[in-house]
């Protein structure tokens, strides 16, 4: 069972079983563990079905297709090196499981924790199991996303958030860096494909560019990976609960970037600029973290700073570029997994069971908690470097290599010492940890009185610290094949030769070792007692990483308010101002350098009956630009005659189908603004009679005067010069000529629209349907103006007439004044109706079609309304705009997925010739039920525009009486 | 003609244009309206100008010279309905912030003179 295609599952298990955790209730902790347990555990068995395979040297590979022209395919490769990631993922990731499962209280969202962790796992696995740069690039930005969820887990807890948001900028600012690096790395060899990267060694570390990318790579692997500078989020996250920092701050987030640099090792190390960068770095993290952990008060605190410094090390280890120093590095990334976890999980159980994680309250616990005692001791004897620990066999590896010559510069010298020193902290900080936490006098004044974890929550410890002891005192049998696995497949023929036995006979690393040791613990009995004393290290603790953090931030966001106040206006007036100078000036660029000049077509002959129409429509034109502030209605009719001349140039340019929709479409928007112009305030007066407008208004009057006439002019310039070219040959003749043969229809535009770019029309109607949501929402919460409420004048005084006359009833005078017209409008109703199913039926081969055909559907419904008034219409007929728009939709949906049916795309079309009786044979496109569901959500999303906004005027009585809510008047 | 249409386009985008620069929503809404005009028989223009030769096909095979272009009309055809639709959200919009800041300007609330 090593299907490649197993790798997909192991990749989408975690996300799958997030989403179901998502799903489970809040407080479902032992149905939401066990998942995320199963999840862990199912990978893990799949993946280390995987091992035969890779042992014997090969790697899987599973590509699938995706934008190949762009180099992205969704390629998943798996080799030793990643295998030996993802058992560290999925393993840990279990126990992690199960340790959270009693960690966490019942009463905090648990569903929630393990939906995060387990999306995090897959995240993680996404990252070490992509073939494809890019690829890997995304899921490290997952890797970011979930850590910052997981760490303001507490959400209610300040430093949670702070940690949190810290954790995710300084990440996510490494991962843009990252990203332009790969970018970088993927333009120099010509490929994201990690296998071609890996094969590209030469080329990249020859290339201009190679300088860039390995410094944008590294800022990210640095941010990812905790170093120096950028160290100073790992202990902020420490808010997070103890599961995540046991998972994500030990063994697997913060290892991503020395994942990325062990895999690209083999192609950007060995020059120069890698060696000082990445050395460098890694020595003064190792130290930093080292020293700063010393005078850590807080448990977490201290093996925060201890993960920092062991970091360094990995680091430091590949900074120096040799294969012995590579495998040292993977091989104390696995030890430092196992060992810091388990230190972690037992921090938390010590937190949890007494009530605080700090030192200086901490004592004797050993007699309370002996099992937790005994295995945190090992774990941290493993940090420490002690023998017969996996610790030290890795720790023995990087002191010998410190011993080699790598460089020739003054870093070869002093690296030995400054290697021994960093030990000397580590076993320091260590004896602390074991000293002032287990052994001593039993502790007073605890929250809680200590007691020993539960029996599942040590179990993962306890696996993990038998790893610990296994991997250092049977290293040859245990971790041997697997690590020699990993080592061969990153360094393939530079692979050297490496012993992992425990006793080389006495050497210089051995002699570096025991004056750690010694050291540390001698240091430790001599001042030991005064370290509790400090609340932040000496020498480096006044730098302050979170300060320049929060300084840099600071900064930025001044920054950007300064830009938006230089630069923005809230002022629309303006923005459209300048979007239109904006256009004006990118319109007339290139006649400046080409020159204007009208085309060699000839004019076609001026008709003056076109002529006599477009004076008609540019005098009305002008007029209602005129009259539009005080004259509204009169304005609403000047551009109506504008909209009916457009309507009929259309007719007489060759374009019936959109004469006929500008018609009708003409004719719902007059009615929609008529609905509109009832809820605007009522004229202002001038404010500023014609002889006392101050000089600024002219200014600015005359300056919109201009930019207006330049905008008009041009566009004519540009107009004209177009249509005296001859057309470019386009699309359309493709269309004019496969109409009939490929659309079944011989209407091209209505082909067009249903057929060969249907898809488009799909969209089409889909943003339909959402404006008419949205007006329809909008409106239900819609408050009208405190003076519009008011019953307008006329029905005031039809309602005074009425109610004078004893035989009248309020309402009878528009109901007779109107009732000619009525009786004639409801006899429209099912004309107009035959009249839009008749446009809609032949729209495939006349004009017509389903956006004609929706529109006559929905003046039908509005000319009903008009006549008998809202009221009277709702008691006889009811249009439910909303199952029309959703029919509609579903109907285009339907139609086009059928064409899956038959394995072709999405909205496909079918025709065929159907014989009827008496009718002949009519021509039947699937276009046509396309066209119904455009038709539909058409007539859903007029009829819902309008009937929403002609409800107000029937719901604004209720809303002057002061103790009813207008937005809760919904009709 | 074709001098005609470009002055027509030019007329409609000129008013189209001082309409959007007014500080009163309800002239903003028509400036919109005309300009949609505009575009849209600019966007026809572009298919050049033809007369009697509307692009409905015989059922044989069809000689595209024959007909006007179709592409700017299906475009156009789309756009019409599509601008009822802004239009409509715009109204509402400004009818709903009218009703919230009590003034029909533009950025609900007077200029400074």
């Amino acid at each position: 069972m090593t299907d490649a295609r197993l790798l997909l599952i192991i990749l989408a298990l975690p996300f799958l079983g997030s989403l179901g955790a998502a799903f489970l209730p809040t407080r479902g902790r032992n149905r939401a563990a066990l998942l995320a347990g199963a999840v862990a555990l199912v990978g893990l068995v799949l993946a280390a079905g995987f091992y035969p395979v890779l042992a014997s040297g090969r790697a899987v590979r599973l590509v699938i297709p995706w934008l190949s022209t762009l180099g992205l395919d969704l390629t998943l490769r798996l080799n030793g090196f990643s295998w030996l990631f993802s058992i560290l993922i999925l393993g840990i990731g279990g126990l992690v499981v199960l340790y959270a499962r009693y960690y966490l209280s019942s009463d905090d969202p648990v569903s929630r924790f393990f939906a995060f962790l387990m999306a995090f796992m897959g995240s993680m696995l996404g990252m070490v199991l992509s073939g494809n740069l890019i690829q890997i690039a995304f899921f490290w930005e997952m890797t970011s996303l979930f850590s910052f969820l997981l760490i303001g887990y507490w959400h209610h807890n300040q430093s949670a958030r702070d940690g949190a948001r810290m954790a995710l900028v300084v990440t996510a600012f490494g991962g843009v860096c990252l990203l332009v690096g790969f970018v970088l790395l993927g333009h120099i060899v010509g490929s994201y494909d990690v296998d071609r990267v890996l094969d590209a060694g030469d080329l990249i570390r020859g290339h201009a560019l190679y300088l860039p990318a390995l410094i944008l790579i590294l800022i990210g692997a640095f941010t990812k990976s905790a170093q120096f500078p950028f160290h100073f989020w790992l202990p902020h996250a420490m808010a997070a609960p103890t599961p995540v920092s046991a998972y994500l701050h030990s063994a697997t987030m913060v290892k991503a970037g020395i994942y990325v640099l062990i895999l690209l090792w083999p192609v950007l190390a060995g020059t120069e600029s890698w060696y000082l960068i990445v050395t460098t770095t890694g020595l003064v993290t190792l130290l930093i973290g080292a020293w700063a952990a010393i005078f850590q008060q807080d448990l977490k605190g201290l093996l925060a700073y201890s993960t920092i410094s062991h970091l360094g090390l990995i680091t430091l280890l590949l900074g120096l570029g040799s294969p012995l120093a590579a495998v040292a590095a993977i091989f104390h990334t696995v030890n430092h997994a196992t060992f810091k976890a388990s230190l972690f999980m037992a921090a938390g159980i010590i937190d949890h069971e007494t009530g605080t994680r700090d030192l200086r309250k901490l004592s004797g616990l050993a007699r309370f908690m002996p099992i937790t005692a005994t295995l945190a001791m090992v774990a941290a004897a493993a940090m420490a470097g002690v023998p017969l620990l996996n610790g030290f066999l890795s720790k023995e590896m990087f002191l010998a290599e410190a011993l080699e010559t790598h460089s020739g510069t003054v870093l070869d010298s002093i690296l030995p010492v400054l290697a021994t020193l960093a030990s000397v902290f580590s076993v320091l900080y260590s004896v602390r940890f074991i000293h002032q936490t287990f052994l001593g006098p039993p502790p007073v004044e605890l929250p809680h009185e200590p007691r020993e974890a539960p029996r599942w929550m040590r179990f993962p410890i306890e696996i993990l610290v038998l790893i610990c002891l296994l991997v250092g005192i049977i290293p040859a049998l245990t971790i041997g094949p697997f690590l020699a696995t990993a080592v061969q497949s990153v360094l393939g023929g530079r692979t050297p030769t490496y012993s992992l036995a425990i006793w080389h006979g006495f050497s210089l690393p051995l002699l570096m070792s025991v004056t750690a040791l010694v050291g540390g613990t001698g240091l430790y009995l001599l001042f030991g007692a005064r370290l509790n004393g400090f609340s932040q290290s000496p020498i480096i603790g006044h730098f302050k990483g979170r300060r320049t953090f929060e300084i840099v931030l600071a900064a930025i966001i001044d920054g950007a308010r300064v830009v938006h106040r230089i630069s923005g206006t809230k002022r629309l007036q303006v923005q459209l101002r300048l979007l239109v100078v904006t256009a004006i000036i990118v319109g007339v660029l290139p006649f400046l350098n080409v020159g204007y000049s009208r085309g060699p077509r000839p004019d076609t002959l001026v008709d003056p009956g076109f002529a006599i129409l477009w004076m008609l429509a540019g005098a009305s034109a002008i007029g209602a630009a005129w009259q539009a502030k005080f004259h509204r209605l009169a304005a609403l009719v000047l551009i109506g005659v504008c909209g009916l001349v457009t309507c009929l140039s259309f007719a007489w340019l060759s374009a019936p189908d959109l004469a006929l929709t500008q018609l009708l479409v003409e004719i719902v928007t007059l009615v929609l603004l008529l609905l509109g112009l009832r809820w605007l305030p009522k004229r202002l007066p001038d404010r500023w009679p014609e002889a006392h407008m101050p000089f600024t208004v002219y200014f600015r009057r005359g300056g919109d005067l201009l930019l207006a006439l330049a905008g008009g002019g041009g566009i004519a310039a540009i107009a004209y010069a177009m249509m005296t070219r001859d057309a470019p040959h386009g699309l359309s003749r493709y269309f004019v000529e496969h109409a009939y043969s490929g659309g079944g229809g011989t209407n091209v535009v209505n082909v067009i629209l249903v057929d060969f770019r249907a898809f488009d029309t799909y969209g089409e109607i889909t943003v339909l349907a959402i404006v008419a949501l949205t007006v329809f929402t909008l409106l239900r919460r819609f408050r009208p103006a405190a003076e519009s409420i008011e019953l307008p004048e006329q029905q005031r005084q039809q309602n005074a007439f009425d109610d004078a006359r004893e035989d009248r009833d309020r309402g009878d005078t528009v109901r007779h004044y109107l009732l000619v017209p009525r009786v004639l409008m409801e006899w429209l109703f099912p004309v107009i109706l035959t009249c839009a199913l008749y446009f809609l039926v032949r729209g495939h081969d006349l004009p017509g079609g389903g956006f004609a055909a929706g529109v006559t559907a929905s003046i039908a419904i509005i000319v009903l309304y008009m006549a008998s008034g809202t009221r009277s219409v709702e008691m006889r007929l009811t249009v439910q705009p909303v199952q029309w728009i959703s029919a509609g939709l579903l109907c285009a949906t339907a139609t086009g997925m059928a064409a899956w049916l038959f394995g072709y795309p999405f909205l496909s079309t079918h025709f065929r010739y159907l014989d009827l009786p008496i009718i002949g044979a009519i021509p039947m496109a699937s276009a046509l039920l396309f066209d119904i569901g455009v038709f539909a959500v058409v007539v859903g999303t007029t009829a819902l525009i309008l009937v929403a906004l002609a409800h107000q005027s029937i719901r604004s009585p209720r809303a002057a009486k002061p103790s009813q809510d207008v937005g809760e008047g919904a009709d | 003609m074709e001098i005609v249409l470009a002055l027509a386009i030019g007329i409609l985008t000129a008013s189209g244009l001082w309409l959007l620069f007014r500080p009163r929503t309800f002239q903003v809404i028509l400036g919109l309206s005309l300009l949609s005009y505009a575009v849209n028989l600019f966007i026809l223009a572009a298919g050049r100008l033809r007369t009697d030769a509307p692009p409905i096909v015989g059922k044989g095979a069809a000689d595209p010279a024959l007909y006007a272009d179709p592409v700017p009309q299906a475009l156009v055809l789309t756009a019409i309905v599509i601008s009822f639709a802004t239009t409509a959200l715009l109204l509402v919009v400004l009818l709903a912030s009218r009703g919230l800041t009590g003034t029909d300007h533009v950025d609900g609330e007077e200029s400074d003179p």
